[in-house]
């Protein structure tokens, strides 16, 4: 079995948005029809994103960490939006875990929006149905595209290499080695909903000192308390001899 | 959740539909054991079901607003295997169909007799009809209910009271309509059916009065550090991504005070409760249409009123993740 999926490094993050461009661009530019944007140039401005950069503080002043934290569909493993779903439109792919909304059969009834306690589907105001991330289905399997282009539009638009793509189901992807080492974790656990995106925690680099680093405990000079004669300080036969 | 007019027409109506049927066909059965006088099939049996069949038919009709794409509305009944949702759009339809048959057999007094209870009571075609009417109203409840109680993270709907309201709110309205109705219609029924609109609205109000208690003692399972992941007791969302609104700004947040919720509960807990119960109690003494269509407009209109805050009561778990603008 596959699953396919994005591992997130909030450590690299530096919240550039460029994942969401990219991907806003790629999605709206598909067969698969826009990603409309309303008033895109007047006073409320609103359009459908599948992906959305948002910034955390975490923290109190001064002691604070800001963590700019991309949210897009997790294609969790066990999607409460499926069942829900009275059409059929929301389905997972059972050969490789995507989840995705079959846009000719969506009545746009908005009630796998209420199933997801991500916030991550959006009604798209102008087609009139639920849209989501596609884990760029359209580019991962287009032969006409080269090897290393074959991964989301978001993954391949990250200047950080914060987003990493591939199957969580193989013990040996450089995402689930990455989840596994670098201890990713899943948003919301306490839903049940196995989320296949994964995040890596943020990681301060710090160095930690015990005492006896800053004075060698193991100093000769200190080895049974005896200190050479005459310790520094006092007169040595230099100071009386030398005239 | 950002409370929608087509959903609380939808609930509303049908509710008093599904209501109404069932105190016409309880007439119907009462009557069979002699406990009730018969009635005109024309006049009160044909006529009340077909009220309801109008009352499910303008909800039917309000919830296809509620739809981006009314017109793919019929795929709606393909996957009831999965989907309370789906297995509403089933019923409802089925419901109807039923009562409009009730309706037409008592409108043209067919009633063959189809089989001999026990007791020599005779089991009529508009009696199979009314038995089959009522299961797929109690099964449409269920399934109304089971549409927000299944939902796991909306910790407050995510109750059997919400299934158990449903059934309770719909009936109340549905007998006090009854109770109107029947002062034209059946004079000698309106005392019975006021009795059971009083013990049906009090029920209600225990029973939505045990949700409100209950909504106000939970306690939210995800926080925003389950949402993002971090372990600290301060965290500040700074920015949600984008300046101006979005689908999930919009669907999700009702956009009220709190002074404003606080509000529309105690004036739907007037309405839909304490006025009707005091005007079915007085037409209990005093049976006329003068006390009992007041009853049944303050109850309809104090049940919208209650479906609103049924929305705007329910936080949903990804407003965490759309809380700040920057």
């Amino acid at each position: 079995m596959t699953q396919l999926a994005l591992v997130i490094d909030l450590n690299v993050c530096v919240g550039c948005h460029a994942c969401v461009t990219s991907c806003k661009q790629w999605n709206t530019s598909g067969a698969a029809g826009p990603l409309s944007d309303r008033n895109p140039y007047d006073a409320d401005p609103t359009g459908t994103f599948f992906n959305r950069v948002q910034t955390f503080e975490v923290g109190e002043y001064p002691n604070t960490q800001t963590v700019h934290f991309p949210k897009s569909c997790l294609h969790c493993e066990d999607p409460p939006c499926v069942p829900v779903c009275p059409t059929g439109a929301s389905y997972k792919r059972a050969e490789d875990g995507i989840v995705l909304v079959d846009y000719d059969k969506c009545i746009g009834c908005k009630y796998c929006s209420w199933a997801c306690p991500y916030g991550v589907r959006e009604l798209d105001e102008e087609r009139k149905v639920m849209t989501k991330c596609t884990l760029c289905v359209d580019r991962v399997y287009d032969n006409a595209l080269p090897p290393a282009e074959r991964k989301p539009a978001c993954v391949l638009a990250c200047p950080t290499s914060a987003r990493l793509f591939g199957d969580i189901h193989d013990p040996d992807s450089a995402v689930s080695e990455a989840i596994r080492e670098n201890a990713g974790y899943a948003l919301m656990p306490e839903w049940g909903t196995h989320p296949s995106n994964h995040y890596l925690p943020r990681r301060r680099t710090a160095m930690r000192f015990h005492p006896d680093e800053l004075a060698r405990a193991d100093n000769p000079l200190k080895a049974d308390g005896l200190l050479p004669r005459p310790a520094k300080g006092e007169p040595t036969l230099d100071d009386v001899a030398s005239w | 959740m950002r409370p929608d007019l087509s959903v609380i027409l939808l609930t509303t109506l049908i509710g008093a539909g599904q209501g109404l049927f069932l105190a016409v066909f309880t007439a119907q059965s009462y009557a069979l054991l002699d406990l009730l006088p018969s009635q005109d099939g024309r006049g009160f049996h044909a006529t009340g079901s077909l009220i309801a069949l109008a009352l499910t038919a303008a909800g039917l009709a309000s919830s296809f607003f509620h739809l981006g794409r009314p017109e793919r509305g019929w795929r709606a009944a393909a996957q009831w295997r999965t989907s309370w949702l789906s297995r509403e759009v089933i019923v409802l339809p089925a419901f109807m169909g039923a009562m409009f048959v009730y309706g037409v057999a008592h409108w043209y007094d067919w009633r063959p007799v189809l089989a001999e209870l026990p007791g020599g009571i005779p089991l009529d075609f508009t009696l199979a009809v009314g038995v089959v009417t009522t299961l797929l109203a109690f099964t449409l409840f269920v399934c109304t209910g089971m549409i927000y109680a299944c939902l796991p993270f909306l910790q407050e709907w995510r109750s059997p009271l919400t299934v158990i309201n449903f059934v309770l709110l719909g009936g109340a309205s549905g007998f006090t309509l009854a109770a109107a109705f029947s002062v034209g219609a059946a004079p000698e029924l309106t005392r019975f059916f006021t009795a059971w609109a009083l013990i049906l609205t009090l029920l209600g109000m225990g029973g939505r009065g045990a949700s409100l208690v209950r909504n106000r003692r939970l306690r939210p399972r995800s926080t925003l550090q389950t949402a993002i992941g971090i372990k600290h007791p301060r965290i500040v969302q700074k920015s949600m991504g984008f300046q101006a609104g979005s689908f999930n700004t919009r669907e999700f947040f009702h956009g009220r005070s709190a002074g404003a919720l606080r509000w529309v509960r105690w004036a739907f807990l007037a309405a839909a409760f304490v006025v009707p119960a005091l005007l079915l109690a007085g037409a209990l003494r005093q049976p006329g249409a003068v006390l009992l269509a007041p009853a049944f407009v303050a109850q309809f209109a104090g049940l919208m009123a209650e479906r609103w805050f049924f929305f705007a009561e329910a936080n949903h778990p990804q407003n965490l993740y759309y809380q700040a603008v920057a």
